[in-house]
């Protein structure tokens, strides 16, 4: 591991202008990726600005303009976000994201914004002797013929095959959430359906953030559909493990027909998948499950998979229909 | 880089001068000599590292020793007080372990879980995340799943865990 300096910012403003000073310095939230990228060797900053002090730890409902919701700081331990009240009754597939995500301790330490940009679990992302245009750009991709049972299915690029690892992202993404940042030119917004991005030819970023911008907290806007929700891990055992795939699923249903669904996919993309085309396709439909499997199968249209991520296809969309079946019998 | 840090372990304070890269495991049992904090696979994966941080489990090999200065740290050594705690009692009396190595992280890592279940935090196998919680052997092995044991003594785990919970 490369030698380390160490900086404790005393504000927001503070960090953001530090890494603004070290194009080689990088923010250390919990420390549960990025602790353990240092030590595969995958990632070697000169300095970590250390900003898990900072007091963004705050959980509180607000009201403005744009109408209420609820403000995440930045530092919130991901447990704490799962066991609020207000998370737990308004937004469930937030809570049961959080808590289908890692173990009891590691929860405990990762942060909300730490969690949006963990990177991904490409086994050969983190094996650092092996080619990887994300870890090394224009070094080849492993992934594309090696081992492909975790490939990416949707929107995936010549260059990267990788998903994205978070659950509390696809959760997100499904909420139309906002992610509050603060940069060297100041505060900005940026829809979290805006924060990830596909690979295409620069799979090394994996964000549209500025290199020094800091996510100071999240807004999750209250509304009648995320009352009705839930997220469905599908796995390889039944605890701490990463999403095969995974569906965030929400909906608000009016004379049995729905009046609004929420549909984002983990596990299948580059970034958290919101399945537009199937939501728009259920808009004023009864929830039966060939009229979800149809919506479901028009959206993985352009699905492209090899025979050993092939399932995937099969799975997500199966995972669709029975996470929105039981939604409408009330199953959160 | 060096920095000066201050640790409470186990209710003694504990200075020493720590490179920037030192994860907190490190600095307990290389360079404090707490040797019960277990190193098994150094990459947050086995929960054998498991300690309680100002009063929450945590694992201490993914957390920089500079990043925790001032933290209390617990070990599985320092919860017993006139005695044996209730979770390290349990241990014993179901069996709990066959060689003993991720023991230390299992007890701390029980003691976290059970103050977890007293604040009411649901797990992600509680059906109705608003209601109590009640603590079955599926909501024990779900929650102590980040703690692996290559013995397989996890029956006699499940068992101790639920009489501490009884206690
Ligand atoms: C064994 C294991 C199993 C896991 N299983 C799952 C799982 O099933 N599902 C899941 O979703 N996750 C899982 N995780 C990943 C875990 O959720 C993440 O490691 C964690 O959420 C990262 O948060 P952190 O605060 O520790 O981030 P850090 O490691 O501190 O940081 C991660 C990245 O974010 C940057 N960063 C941190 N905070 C900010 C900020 N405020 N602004 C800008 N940049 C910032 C850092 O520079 C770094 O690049 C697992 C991890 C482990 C070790
Ligand atoms: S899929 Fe992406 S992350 Fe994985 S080896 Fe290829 S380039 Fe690297
Ligand atoms: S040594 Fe820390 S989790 Fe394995
Ligand atoms: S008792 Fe041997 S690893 Fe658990």
């Amino acid at each position: 591991m490369r030698a380390l300096d160490y900086l404790r910012p005393e504000s927001p403003a503070a960090a953001v202008a530090a890494l603004v000073s070290n194009p080689n310095a990088k923010y250390l939230g919990g420390g549960t990726n990025l602790v353990d990228h240092l030590k595969l060797g995958i990632v070697s900053p000169d300095e970590l600005v250390d900003i898990s002090r900072l007091p963004l730890d705050d959980i509180q409902e607000y009201d403005d303009g744009g109408g209420p919701g609820l403000r995440v700081g930045a530092n919130v331990r991901n447990s704490d976000l799962a066991a609020h009240p207000v998370v737990r009754s308004s937004f469930p597939l937030v809570a049961r994201a959080l808590l289908s995500g890692a173990s009891g301790q590691i929860r405990n330490q990762a942060t909300t914004a730490g969690n949006l940009l963990q990177r991904t679990r490409c086994v050969y992302f983190q094996d650092a002797t092996t080619p990887c245009n994300k870890r090394v750009p224009g070094s080849g991709c492993s992934a594309r013929e090696g081992y492909g049972r975790y490939n990416a299915i949707l929107g995936a690029s010549d260059a990267c095959v990788a998903t994205h690892p978070s659950d509390l992202a696809v959760a997100l993404a499904a909420l139309d959430a906002t992610v509050v940042l603060l940069g060297p030119d100041g505060e900005r917004r940026l829809p979290l359906a805006e924060l990830h991005r596909l690979p295409g030819d620069l799979p090394n970023l994996d964000t549209t953030l500025g290199r020094s911008e800091l996510i100071t907290g999240i807004e999750i806007p209250f509304s009648p559909v995320a009352a009705l929700s839930t997220y469905r891990k599908v796995r390889d055992r039944a605890s701490y493990a990463f999403a095969l795939v995974s569906v965030a699923a929400a909906v608000h249903l009016e004379h049995g027909a729905v009046r609004d669904v929420r549909i984002a996919w983990g596990g299948v993309a580059h970034k958290p998948w919101r399945a537009e085309r199937a939501e728009r396709a259920l808009v004023g439909q009864q929830l039966e499950p060939d009229v979800i499997g149809a919506a479901v199968e028009e959206e993985l249209e352009n699905a492209a998979s090899g025979d050993e991520n092939a399932y995937k296809v099969t799975l997500v969309r199966n995972t669709t229909v029975h996470t929105l079946l039981q939604l409408a019998e009330g199953h959160r | 880089m060096d920095s000066q840090i201050t640790l409470s372990v186990n209710g003694t304070s504990r200075s020493l001068t720590v490179d920037s890269r030192t994860t907190l495991l490190d600095a307990l049992r290389e360079r404090l000599g707490v040797t019960e904090v277990k190193k098994g696979c150094d990459h947050g994966q086995c929960g054998s590292c498991t300690v309680l941080l100002d009063g929450r489990r945590e694992l201490a090999c993914l957390a920089l020793a500079v990043a925790r200065d001032g933290v209390e740290v617990v070990t599985a050594d320092g919860l017993a007080h006139d005695g044996l705690h209730a979770v390290q009692q349990a241990f014993l009396d179901h069996d709990g372990y066959q060689c003993g190595y991720c023991t230390p992280g299992q007890v701390c890592s029980a003691v976290g879980m059970l103050e977890e279940v007293k604040d009411g935090h649901p797990s992600h196998v509680t059906t109705d995340l608003e209601a109590d919680v009640e603590l079955t052997d599926d909501e024990v092995r779900e929650r102590m799943s980040g703690n692996l044991c290559r013995c397989g003594a996890y029956a006699g785990i499940l068992a101790a865990v639920r009489q501490a919970a009884g206690a």
